[in-house]
């Protein structure tokens, strides 16, 4: 691992909410405009940014609206000036959203949004799943999701630099679990701003709305050029791949903290890869631990970036592994869920690959526990079991 | 951007940024079912037609008579049903003529 200098040099290291230690993070990555409609659990970050604003400590516009909708949409005109911009959401306020959220990509601005992760209506419940933003996977937005506070913060820098990057120029979601991080306290560092800022080069885009050099942006787009758009966002989005990874590369050297698109965790020997994203991995590292000292042999496959979809990279780590087992929380409703999906599409026709099996948990909001993840991962060696079926279950109440 | 005739090969930059004026270019006449037919005779030149064109396609000319730019009219009717002299009448379309 590389330390950079200013690690050595004692790092700030705060105790601080999920979502106090976001704000203060977004404020460093100087956004000229926010717009954001608060909602359950998002609200303390944009709380935060907006009491940072009024009292001068962030300079930055903070538009005040009247939905979601309007939000993105005010960020998508501002973005089209050359402004930095950032928003986050959350659940019924990213399903309102979703018309804008393809405006946003098909135009090409690169908006940084957190998404704390909640379930979606109906039954109304405001807790924590992922529902809500791998329901929005196809809207050509980059996805990546943090595992912790620290993460949540440390994607945001990584993402404008993406985001921006010119061969790029897709929004990006920097999602992060509603409750279970936005309002936890935990250690974390804010990136330090002069770092940030020499890390994230300011936003200069090729083309903005000027009055003096009149551009369209967003236009109409017939059968003849229709296509085209969405073979760009195609391309720009693998593209996008390499472009994190370098970033995240450079992040490491310059802050001291190393990212990936994906990771593995005690998975050399693993005849069993547990696979997940977001905070369920913290929980899923202790129940390996613990399952390693019984001697099973079980190691985890974190995903980071899930739009992109890094498939070569995913098959190099779990490639020659028996079993593996997709912890969700979501559910593609009649169709397994989101992340078991992407990986057996990306899988299919290649060698030595897992067979997989995917269980939706945690959600709305419900407590996965140690024991949840063991007797998972026992019932499959018990018993055969579809490939895709719900756990924790209470029967008694079906 | 017509489907058939592409005047001029244009690259596509991402985000399809263009010139402004695009409207000018795509031209929606083709659209139309129903085309509105301006009868001299009753009209008083008012102007309401003009106002109330959503594709702003009515032009005046130096008599104060009203024409429509047919490129660009999409046959809504909206000048039709606003003028207060009916001098705007509704036909069916020919895609010969
Ligand atoms: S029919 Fe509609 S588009 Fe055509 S001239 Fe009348 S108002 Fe304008
Ligand atoms: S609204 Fe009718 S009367 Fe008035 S200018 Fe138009 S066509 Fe003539």
């Amino acid at each position: 691992m590389i330390k950079s200098n200013i690690l050595k040099e004692n790092p700030k290291m705060k105790i601080l909410e999920g979502s106090m230690a976001v704000a203060q993070t977004v404020k460093t990555c100087k956004p000229n405009i926010v717009s954001a409609y608060p909602i359950t659990p998002q609200t303390h970050i944009v709380e935060d940014i907006a009491q940072m604003v009024a009292d001068g400590e962030m300079q930055a516009d903070y538009i005040k609206v009247d939905s979601e909708f309007s939000a993105l949409s005010a960020l998508i005109g501002a973005c089209a000036t050359g402004a930095r911009t950032y928003s986050s959401t959350t659940s019924q306020g990213l399903a309102l959203m979703f018309e804008v959220l393809f405006n946003a990509s098909g135009m090409r601005m690169p908006i940084v949004m957190t998404v704390v992760n909640r379930a979606l209506s109906a039954p109304l419940n405001i807790w924590n799943d992922q529902h809500d933003s791998i329901a929005v996977r196809d809207a050509g937005w980059i996805q990546l999701y943090a595992e912790d506070n620290q993460e949540a913060c440390d994607l945001l820098p990584i993402a404008y630099k993406v985001a921006e990057d010119k061969e790029i120029l897709l929004p990006t979601m920097c999602c992060m679990d509603g409750f279970v991080l936005t309002h936890t306290f935990e250690p974390v560092v804010i990136p330090e701003e002069s770092l940030v800022d020499e890390f994230l080069p300011s936003f200069r885009p090729d083309y903005v709305l000027d009055p003096e050099n009149p551009v369209t942006i967003g236009a109409y787009g017939g059968p003849e050029i229709y296509t085209e758009f969405r073979y760009q966002q195609h391309n720009a989005m693998i593209n996008a791949e390499e472009k994190i990874e370098r970033a995240m590369n450079e992040f490491g050297e310059m802050f001291g903290r190393e990212y990936n698109l994906v990771d593995g965790y005690r998975l050399d020997d693993a005849d069993i890869v547990l696979i997940s994203m977001g905070s369920l991995l913290g929980t899923m590292k202790d129940a390996v631990d613990d399952m390693r000292e019984d001697g099973v042999k079980v190691g985890i496959l974190k995903i980071t970036s899930y739009r992109p979809f890094p498939k070569e990279k995913i098959y190099e780590k779990i490639r020659g592994i028996e079993t593996g087992i997709v912890f969700e929380k979501d559910v593609s409703i009649g169709m397994g869920a989101g992340l078991l999906n992407d990986l057996k599409s990306s899988l299919y026709g290649k060698k030595q690959t897992p067979s997989l099996y995917g269980f939706a948990l945690g959600l709305g909001g419900r407590d996965v526990t140690i024991d949840n993840i063991k007797d998972a991962v026992n019932k499959l060696k018990t018993s055969k079991l579809d490939d895709f079926g719900f756990i924790n279950l209470r029967e008694e109440v079906l | 951007m017509s489907q058939s005739k592409k005047d001029e090969t244009i690259k596509l930059i991402p985000g399809g940024i263009t010139g402004p004026k695009t409207t000018i270019v795509n031209k929606t006449g083709s659209w139309r079912t129903f085309i509105p037919i301006f009868n001299k005779e009753k009209c008083n030149k008012c102007g309401i037609c003009g106002i109330f064109c959503p594709e702003d396609c009515i032009t005046e000319d130096e008599e104060g008579h009203r024409h429509p730019d047919y490129d660009f009219c999409k046959g809504c009717g909206i000048c039709a049903e606003e003028c207060p002299k009916d001098a705007i009448e509704m036909i069916l379309d020919s895609k010969e003529g």
